[in-house]
């Protein structure tokens, strides 16, 4: 019933000529409603019976990506017909409230190469809500796992390497548990130094989503690709999304002092010499986070290349060790001068 | 005490009005989705509503989390064969057990156990309430064993009350960088520290009994932390007895660096209050007053103790076993033992028990240990103004009748 009104209201803004929105559109009621749909086609955002996502949602890619066990993302915004977003003066996108971020998780040996889970961050009135749906067995469409769920995947590693683990499908408060800026729920991947719009921004209606195009004069490096930047910047931009988002001074980890953001200044709280302050074994028997020059004995470190509950770091969206990414911390403290502070 | 605290209550129930749609949510230990259930239970709760957890043995696979606020979470019990008894030994993933990030939160009556990392943490939860828990590893005292059993941070309002925790590899009971802490009725037994109260404001700690740790009761404060400069906390009526357990604890942090046989010991921090505490049978000492020894890059940072006051405690054998280097000869130059009371000589104390105090005379937090010059010294004189002490919010106390 309420889809149907929706439709009619989209209907009548579409006849007006004044937001026109080619082809079929979210489900905005689904959207802005306080309920939690237990299907996912409830949002209207993937094609029926499909995980093809419909045209009228913008796609787009980062610079450097969060590590999720080598899963491929497909990344989507909708901005709701009328409202644009807005780019912040620290370089973060000031999504309007209907707005919706999608983002699914696949990998191509699992699940015929379709998403094995989607997740929803949505701008209600009362603020940004996340929910997780895991795709059912058909692909046709995805299931509410309000409680997240291990699922069974497998996948080759770059290296070649068949991996098969019990990947985690982040529960709506461990969803929070990243994505919380000051104890409320915020998007995290967005933001102009990162995001990479690439062919989206030839769309004829890319201008309807935002103010002005949210790019940065000065973009976060790919942490992979040695010529969009130094050994220092792709190092601290894997820390920044990978880490960043719980250290620093609002986040989860604000507690251990340790900031981790690309704008945080290099020191002790960077890690740089700092002692472990509620790390228990994650410490792995080390003085320091980082002990410049020497990637061994600096427990940053010992704690990406763990995969145990208690040490691993992240605390969560990771069953797997994300080799090329401790290859390149371990590169950038390896460098750093060993009596330097 | 009591009698206050009861009457205090009782008018607090009077005054509020129960929540009219408050309901109570019952999950069962039984099922191999019951780890789902019991989420799913945490996140569906609103405000006012209990989220009970049936009797039995619960096998968790991933941690637990509540940020729903006003909520109690309610198991049958603490014990083995009849309590609610949440076991981690087959944990996948999540730095601890269970994790709040709400406010008005009370947890009661069920036990944690073998958690991989942290057992219970609550972080920027308010007027949170650990009640009759029971935090432990079943194996005791090992280096793999979780950090913290209770662990409250960044919060304000926290009371402890009623809780056992054993076999932390940190600290059993840990507050961290919080503000106005009661911790009371615990026994804290086999952690490498017992209870630590760390870089907050305004704590009291007393009537609990913290024995068979590495060291019993902690006050410390550390650098390159959101909060610091702790200061203002009682420790008072407690039983800290045989704290001998070797230290368990993993390399690099800082209590890997306590002796064994520690009764209570202040580290930095201003104005400690130690008294009424029965302390005995502490090898290296029953209280210790040191400086933060450490290089540190942190202009804001503090290391000294300042205003740390030691009085009327019934003092037990101490000192026979001092772990610190150098302690051993120590002792045997005085007789086969060391004084109760161990001061490095940073900062200031007084210490008007009738014991004897040793200090290391090292003023300096920079100069090393090694350079100590061990003489008795005495530190009685007029203690500073007592601490008015720590009261919380009624809507807290109501919560534990």
């Amino acid at each position: 019933m309420k889809r149907v009104a929706a439709a009619v209201v989209a209907a009548l803004l579409c006849a007006s000529g004044a937001f026109a929105v080619p082809g079929a559109a979210p489900n905005q009621a689904a959207i802005d409603g306080d309920a939690m749909p237990r299907k996912l086609s409830e949002f209207g955002v993937f094609r029926a019976g499909t995980s093809e996502p419909v045209d009228a949602l913008l796609g787009y890619t980062l610079h450097t990506p969060l590590f999720s066990d080598y899963a491929q993302k497909q990344r989507l915004i909708w901005v709701p017909p009328g409202k644009q977003a807005t780019l912040a003066a620290d370089g973060h996108i000031d999504f309007p409230v209907g707005s919706m971020i999608v983002k699914s998780f696949g990998w191509p040996e699992q699940n015929g190469g379709r998403p094995v889970e989607t997740r929803l961050l949505l701008h209600r009135a009362e603020g940004w809500t996340a929910l997780p749906y895991i795709w059912d067995a058909d692909g046709k469409d995805a299931t509410l796992a309000i409680a997240g769920r291990r699922v069974p995947v497998t996948f080759r590693a770059p290296g070649g390497a068949m991996h098969s683990i019990q990947y985690a499908v982040p529960n709506k408060n461990q969803c929070k548990e990243c994505h919380s800026k000051a104890g409320t729920i915020v998007p995290i991947g967005p933001k102009a130094a990162n995001i990479d719009f690439g062919n989206a921004l030839e769309r004829a209606d890319f201008a309807r989503f935002f103010v002005r195009p949210p790019t940065a004069s000065d973009p976060m490096p790919r942490w992979d690709d040695p010529a969009s930047g130094s050994l220092e910047q792709r190092a601290r931009a894997y820390l920044d999304v990978n880490c960043g988002h719980c250290h620093n001074p609002q986040g989860s980890a604000s507690n251990s002092g340790l900031f981790l953001r690309w704008t945080d200044p290099r020191g002790v709280n960077l890690g740089i010499g700092k002692r472990p302050t509620a790390a228990g074994r994650g410490s792995g028997g080390m003085d320091f986070a980082i002990k410049p020059g020497d990637p061994d004995h600096s427990f940053l470190i010992y704690r990406l290349e763990s995969l145990e509950a208690g040490i691993a770091m992240p605390e969560l969206g990771r069953s797997t060790v994300h080799k090329e990414g401790a290859a390149l911390l371990r590169e950038w403290i390896a460098q750093m001068p060993k009596d330097g502070h | 005490m009591r009698v206050h605290r009861f009457a205090a209550s009782l008018a607090a129930c009077l005054a509020c009005a129960a929540p009219a749609a408050a309901k109570t949510l019952h999950v069962g230990a039984e099922g191999a989705d019951a780890n789902e259930k019991l989420q799913e239970a945490l996140i569906l709760a609103e405000p006012g509503d209990v989220v009970e957890l049936g009797a039995g043995v619960w096998t968790l696979t991933d941690g637990l989390s509540l940020d729903v606020d006003n909520v109690t979470v309610r198991g049958a019990g603490t014990k083995d064969g009849e309590g609610s008894i949440l076991d981690f030994a087959g944990q996948q993933g999540a730095g601890e057990g269970l994790l709040v990030t709400s406010d008005d939160v009370l947890l009661t009556n069920f036990a944690v156990l073998n958690t991989r990392g942290d057992g219970i943490k609550s972080k920027d939860a308010n007027r949170i309430v650990y009640h009759e828990l029971r935090v432990e590893w079943t194996a005791g005292p090992k280096e793999t064993n979780g950090a913290y059993g209770i662990y409250p941070v960044e919060s304000s309002d926290v009371l402890i009350d009623s809780v056992y925790v054993r076999g932390a590899s940190d600290a059993g009971i840990y507050v961290g960088q919080s503000k106005n802490i009661v911790v009371r009725d615990s026994i804290a037994k086999e952690n490498v520290a017992g209870i630590e109260i760390e870089n907050c404001y305004d704590a009291d700690v007393y009537d609990n009994i913290a024995t068979r740790n590495t060291g019993g009761i902690l006050v410390f404060d550390l650098p390159s932390l959101p909060q610091q400069g702790g200061h203002n906390v009682r420790v008072f009526d407690n039983i800290v007895q045989d704290n001998s357990t070797p230290n368990f604890a993993p390399k690099g942090n800082i209590v890997a660096s306590v002796p064994t046989g520690t009764g209570v010991l202040v580290m930095a921090n201003r104005h400690v209050e130690i008294f009424d505490n029965v302390l005995e049978n502490n090898g290296t000492a029953n209280v210790m007053i040191v400086g933060y020894r450490y290089p540190y890059d942190d202009a804001k940072y503090q290391p000294l103790p300042q205003d740390i006051a030691v009085w009327d405690n019934a003092h037990g054998k101490a000192g026979f076993a001092p772990a610190f280097p150098g302690g051993a000869d120590m002792a045997a130059a005085m007789g086969g033992a060391i004084p109760p009371v161990l001061w490095d000589g940073a900062g200031n104390a007084i210490v008007n028990d009738d014991v004897g105090v040793l200090s290391l005379n090292l003023p300096d937090v920079s100069t090393p240990q090694s350079d100590a010059q061990p003489s008795p010294a005495d530190l009685k004189g007029d203690a500073p103004t007592p601490l008015p002490g720590v009261t919380l919010p009624e809507s807290m106390e109501v919560k534990v009748l």
